[in-house]
């Protein structure tokens, strides 16, 4: 190895330390934003000291430089339009379509380097893995960012057909895998990988419900990661290795605690169709009992005079973009000396941590955001839950057995002395059946759009109780 | 195996678990710029579309590495500057007044 050649190493071994210290520091909110930045930085210099590789080698063509520079600008500037300008509720849709260019750029590179003609028989094994999971993250990421932008309808998409369908594409898969190991320089066997894969990400994703995605964007998140760890395997680069498979942990991780907080099965996710009607047999015991409807006026007396109010945010306020009005009147509760926390549910919203960023940016502090775990006990010492667009993560049916969300882990918001949901309707959760929270007899429904409900709140507590 | 296959798979594999270690610690709160900043870390493909580009040299070539380029270059720079964006939304105490600049 020439003295270049190690330097080079021991740069992209420094900048891996980085990443892997980066990720470290965001284990406390106090330091995470200097870990982003350390992981920035090392990124900085592992793009720095690729340019002097290429420069060193010159190898590149000017043709190469051109291409290189325009594609780096374009991309660069679309990122940044798109990293500045995203409204925090579109977040999800944004890191999906980060996941998809991600992948997309992976199995470019192997496309890049098995088209090339002189591949081994190894480069057949990792680049077409890298293809296959690649292209399937590309289209996958792209269905998931079209449900969660509303442009791809949110349901689950079952046609039929759909199962054969993927079988077939299951086997196009194979095939392709085994053809590229077979004959790594064989166009034919990387277009029909290509082809099947693409097809195979947007079949899996279809049938997958708007209420799974932050599994469904945590697996994809995963599969970047390793078909990114694929595509330095392919062209023997260890910073690419070390990156891919720390980002295929955190992916990996995420995943298995976003299905473990909704009690499935990550197969039993990917297969989807859930709430579609088929798979919901549960019935519901002491159904088809009153609600009770409750005027801006009581809420905001119960409010105004509690000493603990833990409320209970869920998609419905991202819907409503209603965060700041959320805020707002907790606020002017703590004002009031009322003691205000957040229960957040680990799958509250379209992503993991949705909630969190959401109330992050209407400036409440982190420390009034509490897990699940640490909350619940606090239920029964609490006057009054506020639920705000949350509905099956707080469904005491999930504690009997023989419903379709049992030992699902829920918010204990029943425990509470009383309890307010605003909602627009009576309508369901996603998984289909009715919340038997809404017909406890300690339960006040307040029947308003979040961001307009919050906001007539707001002013009945300023009006009544100045 | 060669010997540098060998190598790579027992960087892959450390790389993994301490993927791991590392993650499994970070509280609830900060899953959204966990993913966020773990999705700015697999933007090293961006190495990756530079290398391919020395390898180019027709138009095929040229144009997987010009799509690879763009498409890492947006997932790189995006992923940084989104995740920084919430992160400084993270605060322990309310500021008295929010910025208007909170982009």
């Amino acid at each position: 190895m020439t003295t270049f050649n190690s330097v080079v190493h021991l740069i992209y071994l420094a900048s891996a330390s980085s990443f892997v210290l980066g990720l470290h520091l965001m284990n406390s909110p106090a330091t995470a934003r200097r870990g982003n930045q350390l992981s920035a930085a090392g990124m900085t210099v592992a793009i720095g000291t690729t340019v002097v590789v290429l420069l060193h080698e010159n190898m590149i063509t000017t043709t190469g430089w051109i291409v290189l520079v325009a594609g780096g600008l374009i991309g660069a500037g679309a990122g940044l339009y798109a990293a500045r300008s995203v409204a925090m509720t579109a977040m999800p849709q944004l890191v999906s379509v980060f996941n998809a260019v991600g992948g997309g750029a992976a199995a470019l590179l192997a496309v890049s380097d098995l088209a090339g003609g002189h591949a081994d028989r190894l480069v057949g094994v990792t680049g077409s893995l890298d293809i296959l999971i690649g292209a399937v993250t590309f289209t996958g990421s792209v269905v998931a960012a079209g449900k969660l932008q509303g442009v791809i309808t949110g349901a689950p998409v079952v046609f039929p057909g759909a199962r054969l369908l993927n079988v077939v594409l299951g086997l196009g898969l194979a095939a392709g895998v085994v053809w590229l190991i077979i004959d790594p320089s064989s166009t034919v066997a990387l277009v029909l990988l290509g082809i099947a894969s693409l097809a195979f990400g947007v079949t899996m994703v279809l049938p997958i419900g708007g209420a799974d995605m932050p599994v469904v964007i945590s697996l994809l998140n995963a599969f970047t990661g390793t078909a990114v760890a694929m595509a330095g395997f392919v062209l023997g680069n260890v910073v690419m290795i070390i990156a891919g498979a720390l980002v295929g942990a955190s992916g990996g991780i995420l995943t298995k605690l976003m299905a473990d907080a909704m009690n499935r099965s990550i197969p039993a996710i990917i297969v989807g169709g859930f709430g579609t009607g088929d798979s919901v047999g549960g019935e519901v015991a002491g159904g088809g009992g009153s609600i009770r409807s409750v005027s801006a006026d009581d809420v905001a007396i119960q409010l105004a005079y509690a000493s603990k109010v833990i409320i209970v945010p869920g998609y419905g306020l991202a819907a409503a973009q209603a965060q700041h009005e959320l805020a707002g009147l907790a606020d002017l509760l703590e004002h009031r000396g009322v003691e205000v926390s957040y229960a957040i549910h680990p799958v509250a919203g379209r992503m993991p941590g949705h909630m969190n960023v959401l109330l992050a940016e209407a400036n409440v502090p982190y420390p009034q955001l509490r897990e699940m775990e640490e909350i619940n006990p606090e239920f029964s010492r609490a006057d009054v839950a506020l639920v705000i667009g949350a509905n099956d993560v707080t469904n005491p049916a999930a504690r009997r057995p023989g419903t379709a969300i049992t030992g699902m882990p829920i918010l204990d918001v029943d425990h509470a002395r009383s309890i307010i949901v605003i909602k627009r309707s009576m309508g369901h959760g996603y998984a289909g059946i009715d919340n038997e929270l809404y017909t406890d007899p300690k339960t006040g429904m307040f029947f308003a759009d979040a961001k307009a409900g919050l906001n007539t709140l707001t002013n009945a507590v300023k009006t009544l109780v100045g | 195996m060669s010997e540098a296959l060998l190598f790579d798979l027992t960087v892959f594999v450390l790389s993994l678990l301490v993927g791991f270690e590392v993650i499994s610690k970070v509280p609830a709160t900060l899953h959204t710029p966990l993913m966020s900043g773990a999705n700015s870390i697999h933007g090293i493909v961006v190495v990756g579309a530079m290398l391919i580009a020395a390898t180019a040299h027709n138009a095929f070539g040229y144009v997987l590495s010009f799509v690879a380029m763009a498409f890492a270059a947006m997932n790189v720079v995006g992923g940084y500057v989104v995740t920084d964006r919430m992160l400084q939304m993270f605060r322990a105490r309310p500021v008295a007044q929010r910025s208007g600049d909170d982009r």
